[in-house]
């Protein structure tokens, strides 16, 4: 199977799930990372402690969690499969949900710190310049906290792509279907002599990781150059 | 016009203000920590007053339950930090409000050769410089400026102050400058507001108000006194001579052009008295005045107020010398002086 149809199935599945978890889970971990920089509300610590929950809880007890929640009985997966006919439990999607859920907290760290960084006064500037606040979010606030937001992105894609806990328990490992890199690993490494695909598939990981980190901070020093003062 | 009247709790400060700012340079005075920057935020509309009401000509800003937000006010805000915006160019920064008058302040406040280049690679004056364009550009009805140099150090100081000067002399809009430098005061202001604890204390045309020697200790000992508005008459042997409603005053060098509008600054520790004309003596000045008050000052002297010509000033003696030379109001003396100009407004 090295290097075979199998292999890059299991590759390209794994990047798929990663990046539409990241894409996906962007929007509103920018949304969460400016509400618990920016606003005061009742029940924030509240708040953060459940964003943070995937953080600390047994990954498998988040899939599990996953399951209840979003398979095929469960409240929301009901719903879902009812009227839209779309089902997570056991499907590529529902990876993607697992590896979502996991990177989320960890995007929303570092969007949060983003956020916190930001000249406020910048953004009173634009303010008095006749912006209104949509438009400093859009052409202020954002280009200002956008190293922070690549920051969670990468972050957050490195953690999609090892996901291994939730994803399993949620989605288990069907081949072409759910199974990505590291369970494809765990799995392997029941099969005697399949290490060469083992080695293989490690290979591809620690590349894809080098490679992500590289990106970044590329990409945050071009940013840094372009926002500092 | 633009009306202030308001109150506001801020920590421990209690503020609390009233005033009227018509257009001209009006500088907002005080010590640090006074609450000055506070009330032009106020003003635009970045820090809610607790009571009170905010008007700009028949606009009203804040009145109760009425506070128009900051990007509605339509003020120009000059930051003490610039507060560029660091991703964007020059040009861009300059324009993100509106492009009013783009090709004349560009050429004004020399600007041309930045205009594609980000805040990161700008020294401290040309910052200020695109942030006072910047602010210009949005067709404001009111400019706020706080401790716009005081970032800059004193070459970059004298870079940017003509052009707020300028700006100063051709809008006719209300322009409020922050600043506790008695320099920046004496080159700028037409009329002055000075803030103590969050209270106005004084406000009125600065030359009345510095001719007040019961507003003496709002200012450093070196900075109390009066202010001269004269105009230069002629040059002569290395000595300017200007005309003033207090007579001809000479300062030494060769300043300015025939005509020009100069401002000089007259301590009133450096004004010395004289019951008859003073002759041999290297001093420039002798004006002759009329004692119209003799007040005590805070610290223990005592302020002589004069009347030169139709010019207000004031000299800071001792209670000894005035109980020993006898002077008394109605009395003509003669007061002996070196002025420093605060250069061309």
């Amino acid at each position: 199977m090295t290097f075979g149809p199998a292999f890059w199935e299991i590759v390209l599945l794994s990047l798929q799930v990663a990046s539409v978890a990241t894409v996906f889970t962007l929007p509103p971990a920018i949304a969460m990372g400016w509400l618990l920089a920016r606003r005061k509300f009742w029940g924030h610590g509240f708040v953060n402690g459940l964003v943070h929950l995937p953080l600390v809880l047994p990954p498998v007890v988040t899939g599990y969690l996953l399951l209840v929640v979003f398979g095929r009985q469960g409240p929301v997966g009901g719903l879902l499969n009812d009227l839209f006919g779309i089902t997570l439990a056991f499907r590529w999607t529902g990876a993607a949900l697992a590896a979502g859920i996991m990177a989320f907290p960890l995007m929303v760290r570092a969007i949060r710190l983003g956020f916190e960084a930001a000249d406020r006064g910048i953004e009173d500037a634009a303010a008095t310049l006749g912006a209104a606040p949509v438009r400093v979010f859009v052409t202020v606030t954002l280009p200002l906290v956008a190293p922070g937001i690549l920051a969670g992105a990468v972050l957050g894609f490195a953690k999609a792509l090892g996901e291994f806990g939730a994803t399993i328990t949620f989605v288990a490992a069907i081949p072409g279907q759910t199974q990505t890199i590291p369970s494809a690993i765990y799995g392997l490494l029941q099969v005697p002599g399949a290490e060469g695909d083992v080695v293989a598939l490690v290979v591809v990981s620690v590349v894809f990781a080098m490679g992500a980190l590289i990106l970044s901070e590329w990409l945050a020093r071009r940013m840094a150059q372009r926002v500092a003062a | 016009m633009l009306d202030v009247d308001i109150k506001a709790a801020l920590g421990d400060l209690a503020l609390d203000v009233q005033m009227q700012v018509p257009p001209g340079v009006t500088v907002l005075f005080g010590p640090s920590g006074a609450g000055k920057t506070s009330v032009i935020n106020a003003l635009a509309g970045l820090l809610r007053p607790d009571t009170g009401r905010i008007s700009l000509g028949d606009r009203v800003l804040f009145e109760g339950a009425v506070n128009v937000p900051a990007h509605l006010r339509r003020v120009g805000y000059v930051f003490q930090d610039a507060r560029l915006f660091p991703h964007l160019t020059v040009r861009q920064n300059l324009t993100y409000g509106g492009d009013h008058d783009f090709d004349r302040l560009v050429a004004v406040l020399g600007l041309e050769g930045l205009l594609d280049r980000r805040p990161a690679g700008l020294s401290g004056g040309e910052k200020q410089r695109v942030a006072l364009g910047r602010a210009l550009m949005t067709k404001p009805d009111v400019v706020l400026m706080d401790e716009p140099l005081a970032a800059l150090d004193d070459p970059r100081k004298a870079e940017v102050m003509p052009y707020i000067a300028a700006l100063g002399a051709g809008a006719g809009l209300p322009i409020i400058y922050v600043t506790h430098a008695m320099a920046e005061v004496a080159q700028l202001a037409d009329r002055i507001v000075i803030l103590d604890r969050g209270k106005v204390v004084r406000q009125g045309n600065l030359e009345e108000v510095l001719a007040d020697p019961g507003a003496a200790r709002y200012f450093a000992k070196r900075d109390a006194g009066a202010i001269l508005a004269c105009t230069v008459a002629r040059h002569e042997d290395g000595v300017t001579v200007l005309a003033s409603d207090a007579g001809e005053v000479m300062l030494p060098g060769t300043l300015g052009a025939i005509g020009d509008a100069v401002r000089l600054r007259v301590p009133a520790q450096d004004v010395i008295l004289s019951r008859q004309p003073l002759e041999g003596q290297s001093a420039l000045n002798m004006l002759a005045a009329e004692i119209t008050a003799i007040t005590p000052l805070p610290n223990e002297n005592v302020a002589v107020m004069l009347r030169a010509g139709a010019a207000p000033l004031w000299a800071e003696l001792t209670p000894m010398s005035v109980g020993k030379l006898g002077f008394v109001v109605g009395q003509t003396v003669y007061a002996v002086f070196k002025a420093t100009a605060v250069g061309p407004t």
